[in-house]
């Protein structure tokens, strides 16, 4: 097409680029990702299935909702919280702020676990304390929570901060002249206008929960059928070489992936239609 | 240079944007191409400067009679003025304007101080000395249309296009600029053509109107022609400042508000006038505006001179006699 | 006088907000600096000093540096492509872009491990040309790529997607070619965003953990990356020394972080 030859690249040297683009991607996305399959079958059905009913995979499995469920509740609690307070309010340290939420981002998993051992490990500020009252954080559940908590806690904020940001406060405002309570005001209101970018962020947090491998390494202690996640298992599973088994894990978390990744381009495709609607000049 | 357009047709998909458009523009005018929005005049400027192809096997461009319609945007030696600058932002106004002269192969590159001083030269034609440093967020509307200007002259193009050049600048703005590209066009003598959809600008400003509608050409002449002489009842509507009168089963019938006489209800000459009753008035400036009703329904937009509305001394409500030159469609 | 305010809630959101960040991230961040602000200069300067610790630090460093510029090189191609050209398949690979994400690193890592293994898919064919692909340097770059090239993307892409092709067109009736179009136009005003997004890639790249320690062997003195350091001087219980080291990655991480805040302040400045 000789039209489009003002602003774009000749046919050769856009056949070079896109097939560049695709080896790139092939290398390193849906090979990997093929390899967790491919090595999970190798030994067939029967096992990749047994390697999941196994008691200790089961409970693994267990652990990892549970530390799903209550990180993704808090940091969502956390997350509207901190985006109305940011971007509804102008108030002293405002910027100072914003950056404190997107810390855990820059910090490594491994210090993320390493921290709590300073607070309530046997040598931790609290370590006397919680010995002697026999409450046990590191290398038990509450430990694998915190920890899950730490690196997962910037997800909804980061997604929700520069949504609210771009809509402006008018139509809250207008429901306040129209006399709504501020409880109303978000449910009614806001939360409409907000619905995808939370869901989306809800769903980044939980695939982040489910598949920390780093900071729930330090705290948890690796006690098999008690305090491993599924990750963790997986890197058990691996270092006794029982690969395919270790694979079969795996696919659940690839799994969970795809589906993340699945749902975020719905959530997308919704959201780009509804602005469409909005304002039919775009 | 002039321009000679010849038989341009233009579809996208199955759109049809231009259909067998032909124009001269001689050499050294300034020609305006007028037309609402989707009436195709931007894209033929697009297709003028080589940014948009004609069909294929259609339709011939020349510059001086050299046909250009196969040489690229990049040779074609056209300044193109965009609608909203297109400014390079991480470059000063001073780079910006020396883009077109910096990126000529080695052997036609002026040296460094040719730059300089054609820049300098620029920024003195466009009355921009003193901000060759500024980046163009650090300017106004106005001054960055007269940079991206200067950034299109720097290259010595054989023509100017322009695309809606006041149509991103306040009303004010507007007017003072409009004022300068005319006596600036009158200083450089460049073949010029710009789009707009304001026919006061076309009017004012142009030495030959191209009047555009759905692809296709309406109506090209010198601005007093085409508003004395529409050929057409939308280059009528189109030019605006019209009164509409359309009867029951009859053509429509255009008459302009200074082409009404409002005389003293007493002077009513049942032949040549038609009784109405004022139901608008507004008298600040020279030039006075009310609206008046007719018998069967129909409001008139009326101009005359302070001078005359003072002396018939008229009054919301009031009776008059308008007596009106009416034009059909022609 | 207090401010008054229209919007209900300021109250609630900010006490709530200062005393959930402070309990998840602040008070623990705390206790790690204390822990390492208690040793001396001398203790500091000695465990800083060792040699497994500079072994470890000029990988980890380097490292993450090779994978960011890789990533940058990548991701500017993969933006380009995907923003720029429409093709079968185009959107399937925007989506997956995000793939490393979502995907747990410790999946990641054996999955990249099993690759690049020497009886791996791909470690297999560059064996045949004499290179190692895991238990080694090159090992840990690859899966720091894997884990930086969507940082790059995602902070092209919306820039990338805001030039508009007028500037383009403006540069083209200037007479300017597609190649100086690229480089004098486009690569300035993308300058920033690859910036940032280098240093993204950059800033992960320093703390990954799970994707690289299958791949790279934990040989200490060779394959040993800063974070893997830390995990062993806690299993061997030297507390003081995890602190330090912890302390120094943090202090670099967060330097870094404040630089992508002043080129986001630029960026935003220049858009303006």
């Amino acid at each position: 097409m000789k039209g489009n030859s003002v602003t774009s690249e000749s046919h050769a040297v856009r056949f070079i680029l896109i097939t560049c683009t695709m080896c790139f991607l092939a290398l390193f996305l849906f090979l990997p990702l093929a390899a967790v399959f491919a090595e999970a079958l190798r030994k067939g059905w029967e096992l990749f299935f047994a390697s999941l009913h196994e008691e200790v995979a089961l409970s693994a499995i267990k652990l990892t909702l549970i530390t799903a469920a209550i990180s993704v509740i808090a940091n969502t609690i956390f997350g509207v919280s901190a985006s109305w307070l940011i971007t509804k309010f102008s108030f002293r340290g405002r910027s100072l702020l914003l950056t404190l939420i997107d810390l855990p981002f820059a910090v490594s998993p491994i210090i993320a676990g390493l921290v709590w051992i300073f607070l309530f490990g046997s040598k931790g500020w609290f370590g006397p304390w919680l010995t002697e009252h026999q409450i046990q954080i590191i290398f038990a559940l509450p430990g694998i929570i915190i920890a899950t908590l730490f690196v997962t806690f910037p997800f909804v904020a980061r997604e929700l901060i520069p949504l609210m940001e771009s809509q402006s406060n008018d139509q809250e405002e207008a429901a306040i002249t129209l006399g709504a309570s501020g409880w109303q005001v978000f449910l009614r209101v806001t939360l409409p206008n907000i619905k995808w970018g939370l869901l989306y962020g809800i769903l980044l947090c939980n695939a982040r929960a489910m598949g920390e491998f780093g900071a729930v390494s330090v705290v948890s202690g690796h006690i098999r059928g008690k305090t491993n996640t599924l990750p963790l298992h997986i890197e058990v599973l691996y270092n006794e070489y029982q690969f395919s088994a270790a694979f079969a894990c795996a696919t659940l978390l690839a799994l969970l992936a795809l589906v993340t990744l699945g749902l975020k381009s719905l959530v997308e495709g919704i959201q780009k239609s509804e602005t469409k609607d909005r304002n039919p000049l775009h | 240079m002039s321009i000679s357009i010849h038989s341009i047709h233009k579809h996208f998909g199955s759109y049809s944007a231009l259909e067998d458009i032909s124009l001269e523009i001689p050499n050294g005018s300034l020609t305006a191409l007028l037309g609402p929005s989707g009436s195709g005049k931007t894209t033929l400027l697009r297709i003028v400067a080589g940014l948009e192809f004609p069909d294929e096997g259609a339709g011939i461009i020349r510059f001086h009679g050299q046909n250009v319609s196969n040489i690229p945007v990049v040779k074609r030696g056209v300044g193109f003025v965009f609608q909203h600058y297109a400014l390079f932002r991480h470059m000063t106004v001073a780079q910006n304007i020396a883009f077109g002269l910096t990126v000529l192969p080695k052997k036609h590159r002026p040296s460094r101080g040719e730059i300089r001083s054609r820049v300098n030269e620029l920024l003195d034609l466009v009355k921009l000395e003193g901000l060759a440093k500024r980046r163009p967020d650090q300017l106004s509307g106005g001054q960055r249309q007269r940079v991206a200007l200067a950034r299109a002259l720097a290259i010595r193009p054989k023509v100017l296009l322009l695309d809606e050049p006041f149509g991103a600048l306040d009303a004010q703005v507007r007017k003072e600029l409009r004022r300068w590209l005319r006596q600036f066009h009158d200083e450089i003598g460049l073949t010029t053509l710009f789009v707009t959809h304001d026919q006061e600008e076309a009017l004012e400003l142009a030495d030959q109107v191209v009047v555009m509608r759905n692809a296709r050409i309406e109506q090209v002449g010198k601005p007093q022609d085409v508003y004395d002489h529409p050929r057409s009842p939308f280059v009528y509507e189109f030019l605006g400042n019209v009164n509409k009168v359309q009867r029951h089963g009859s053509e429509p019938q255009y008459v302009r508000p200074h082409e009404i006489e409002v005389l003293f209800a007493a002077e009513y000459e049942p032949a040549t006038d038609q009784l109405a009753r004022v139901t608008h008035l507004f008298s600040a400036g020279p030039v006075a505006s009310l609206t008046v009703r007719l018998p069967d329904g129909y409001f008139l937009d009326v101009q005359l001179s302070r001078k005359q509305l003072d002396e018939l001394a008229l009054g919301i409500g009031d009776e008059v006699a308008v007596r009106m030159r009416i034009h059909g469609a022609a | 006088m207090p401010k008054r305010r229209v919007i209900p809630g300021f109250g609630l959101t900010l006490g709530f907000t200062i005393s959930y960040l402070s309990l998840i991230i602040l008070i623990p961040l705390a206790a790690l600096f204390i822990k390492a602000a208690g040793l001396s200069w001398s203790e500091w300067i000695e465990i800083l000093g060792s040699r497994r610790v500079i072994a470890a630090a000029e990988l980890t460093f380097g490292a993450s540096f090779a994978a960011a510029i890789i990533s940058t090189l990548f991701g500017l191609l993969v933006t380009w492509v995907l923003v720029r050209y429409r093709f079968p398949g185009r959107r399937l690979l925007d989506a997956m872009v995000d793939l490393p994400f979502a995907l747990p690193t410790a999946v990641a890592g054996i999955t990249l491990t099993t690759i690049y293994a020497p009886n791996g898919w791909i470690g297999e064919f560059l064996g045949h040309w004499g290179i190692r692909s895991s238990y080694s340097p090159l090992g840990v770059v690859i899966a720091l790529t894997f884990i930086g090239f969507p940082f790059v993307v995602r902070t092209l892409q919306p820039v990338m997607d805001e030039l508009g092709k007028e500037i383009e067109e403006a540069a083209a009736t200037l007479g300017a070619n597609r190649w100086i179009i690229f480089y004098r136009v486009i690569l300035p005003l993308l300058l920033p965003a690859l910036t940032t997004g280098f240093t993204l890639a950059f800033a992960r790249a320093i703390g990954e953990y799970g994707s690289v320690i299958f791949i790279s062997g934990n040989l200490p003195m060779k394959t040993e990356i800063l974070p893997l350091l830390i995990v062993s001087q806690l299993e061997q219980l030297k507390y003081s020394a995890a602190a330090v080291i912890a302390s120094s990655m943090l202090i670099i991480s967060f330097l870094l972080l404040f630089l992508i805040n002043l080129l986001q302040h630029q960026l935003n400045w220049q858009k303006h």
